[in-house]
């Protein structure tokens, strides 16, 4: 008989590893064997000065770039060598530095192309567009819960950034993804989006694992379980961030004066 | 707030103006129909058909290079191989027309599974140039093949009889069938760009790699888009095979597949009816220039830089994003 107190803090499990991973382009070295192990129910934070390999990292576990060496494990199977799509597929989603939504959608259609798939509503050509209001139930649901309610009907391009970046999130979480890339999820926003989009984050960590880069030093310490330093594409330091924002290393290369 | 605000009031602005379009689209869709239901009291019906033939054709295409984003320049493989198709079994093998159509499309839309397999992964000028070889082999074969006659193609082909008893030798009865073949296409188009798999390809259009980290295989996507123009380009080609009652070489050459991009330029690419107005201005200059004393190919060639450097949007285009457009709301009609 299992106990419920173990049910409800579920034990936090490696669900995406990897090992060795590295990535040249020509004689130089991006990203030079590293090893990441991101956990279930646990926010996990990848910083790192600018030109650190952060990026690359992400299209490396992503498969949207193809590792030089190392291998990349998903939920116990090795996508070392699969296709972008099929890990998307596989439960592992990632937004992008840059805002990726559809420009001139909507909102909810931005919500609904993410919907479509998983709901079998993708390839009838056939059909009218009016046949994907069954999934607009949801759609509002995930518009709702980031704060996009009263913009549902705006086109994506006339929203501000931080909203844009607010709707990449819904669009993403449409996937129901269990690990979650998050590429600077709070790159130019405003104090107020920050507050929503890191209440976001913690709440949808409760029941997946979440990977991010950020540059924002106090919202690492406020929702980041466990910190990983990059630098010149190596890992610097790792750890809690109390642990390393007092590692001399990584206040030498990254924190400078700014004490944390 | 005031971008909530702002974005509120467009919003509501939007739809009352593309409740307008909807009704001026609807009320221009109304007279075209009728026009081209009278169309052959005052023109002559073989160029009529001719034009309807060419401006299917040019929606295939641009189904492709506007709602896909993938410039082809194979498709007359498409529009001249459909043409042989269907001329051989109506001739050889006596079918009627319908069947010899729908055979047709059925072997374009083979065609376009095989040139879009090698060529969809590729982007741009890539692209382009694989379809360009693989369309110049398809020339090649046709050149030498034995049931395409070589140089003189598939000639006296019969249109015989539609379902059997209407008889299609008939100009008013062949050209009122060749119009609803028209209608016909140019509703699947619409459905298609309208469908769920349409607004998956909206959003591949947009942007991407965002499709690709939403699970979408992209190159599955394109490749559907790929054989439905290619198909469609079939419809047109195999109806065309009927109306001229031959089936030649310059069909499946490069210049066919050049001139269908001139078309869709001209026109106005990613708008639906764009393409039919372009298709109407090349077959009609090509008609009256015929007889002149002016070179066909110096006249076209001077109307496509034109277009090029004035009115890039291509004519429907270029009135979607005019005052008059805008005000009666076409300028997100894409």
């Amino acid at each position: 008989m299992a106990a419920p107190v173990q049910e409800l803090h579920e034990e936090p499990r490696v669900v995406l590893s990897a090992r060795g991973l590295s990535k040249s382009f020509g004689a130089f070295a991006a990203v030079r064997d590293v090893d990441l192990d991101i956990h279930h129910a646990r926010v996990h934070a990848l910083i790192g000065p600018n030109g650190a390999g952060k990026t690359t990292v992400f299209n490396l576990l992503t498969k949207f770039l193809q590792p030089t060496a190392g291998s990349i494990t998903l939920l116990g199977t090795d996508i070392t060598k699969t296709a972008p799509d099929k890990v998307a597929r596989m439960g592992l989603v990632r937004s992008f530095q840059i805002s990726a939504v559809f420009p001139h959608l909507t909102v909810l259609d931005n919500v609904r192309v993410a919907l479509q798939r998983p709901n079998g509503l993708a390839t009838q050509f056939w059909l009218p567009t009016s046949s994907l209001d069954r999934l607009n139930a949801r759609a509002d649901e995930l518009i709702e819960n980031v704060g996009l309610k009263r913009e549902r009907d705006a086109i994506a391009a006339d929203l501000s950034y931080g909203r844009k970046r607010v709707l990449e999130i819904a669009t993403t979480l449409a996937l129901d993804p269990k690990v979650l890339l998050l590429d600077e999820p709070m790159a130019g926003m405003g104090q107020e989006d920050i507050g929503t989009v890191s209440s976001i984050i913690r709440e949808v960590a409760k029941t997946r694992a979440v990977l991010m880069v950020e540059h924002n030093l106090s919202v690492v310490a406020d929702i980041c379980h466990h910190v990983t330093v990059l630098q010149r594409g190596e890992i610097l330091a790792e750890g809690d961030y109390a642990a390393v924002s007092e590692d001399e290393r990584v206040r030498l290369a990254y924190m400078g004066t700014e004490d944390a | 707030m005031s971008h909530v605000a702002h974005s509120t009031t467009t919003t509501t602005a939007r739809t009352e103006r593309s409740a307008t379009a909807s009704k001026a689209y609807a009320a221009f869709l109304g007279i075209g129909l009728v026009l081209l239901i009278v169309a052959p009291l005052f023109f002559y019906p073989i160029f009529l058909m001719k034009l309807l033939c060419f401006a299917l054709f040019a929606c295939a295409f641009n189904l492709l290079l506007g709602y896909t984003g993938l410039l082809s320049f194979g498709h007359a493989t498409f529009f001249g191989g459909a043409a042989y198709f269907t001329a051989h079994v109506t001739k050889e093998w006596g079918v009627t027309p319908e069947i010899g159509i729908l055979i047709g499309v059925a072997g374009a839309a083979a065609l376009g599974l095989i040139m879009g397999f090698f060529a969809i992964r590729r982007q741009g000028i890539y692209f382009a140039m694989i379809t360009l070889a693989l369309s110049q082999m398809f020339f090649f074969f046709c050149l030498q093949a034995e049931f395409t006659h070589g140089e003189d193609g598939i000639q006296s082909v019969p249109r015989g009889h539609l379902f059997g008893f209407i008889d299609l030798n008939d100009t008013t009865s062949m050209y009122y069938f060749v119009l609803a073949v028209f209608l016909i296409g140019m509703i699947v188009i619409w459905r298609f760009i309208n469908s769920p798999f349409g607004m998956i390809l909206k959003s591949i259009r947009e942007n991407e790699q965002r499709a690709i980290s939403l699970g979408y295989s992209v190159a599955r996507y394109k490749l559907g888009a790929f054989v439905m123009s290619a198909a469609l380009a079939g419809l047109a080609g195999g109806t065309k095979a009927l109306v001229f009652q031959f089936a030649t070489l310059t069909d499946v050459g490069w210049q066919m597949s050049g001139e269908v991009i001139l078309m869709t330029l001209l026109g106005g690419i990613g708008t639906l009816i764009g393409p039919v107005f372009g298709a109407g201005l090349v077959v009609t200059l090509q008609n009256y220039l015929a007889t002149s004393q002016f070179p066909v190919t110096i006249i076209t060639g001077v109307v496509f830089m034109v277009c090029v450097l004035l009115f890039r949007r291509g004519i429907i285009g270029e009135f979607y994003a005019s005052r008059l457009g805008r005000k009666l709301g076409f300028e997100h009609r894409r």
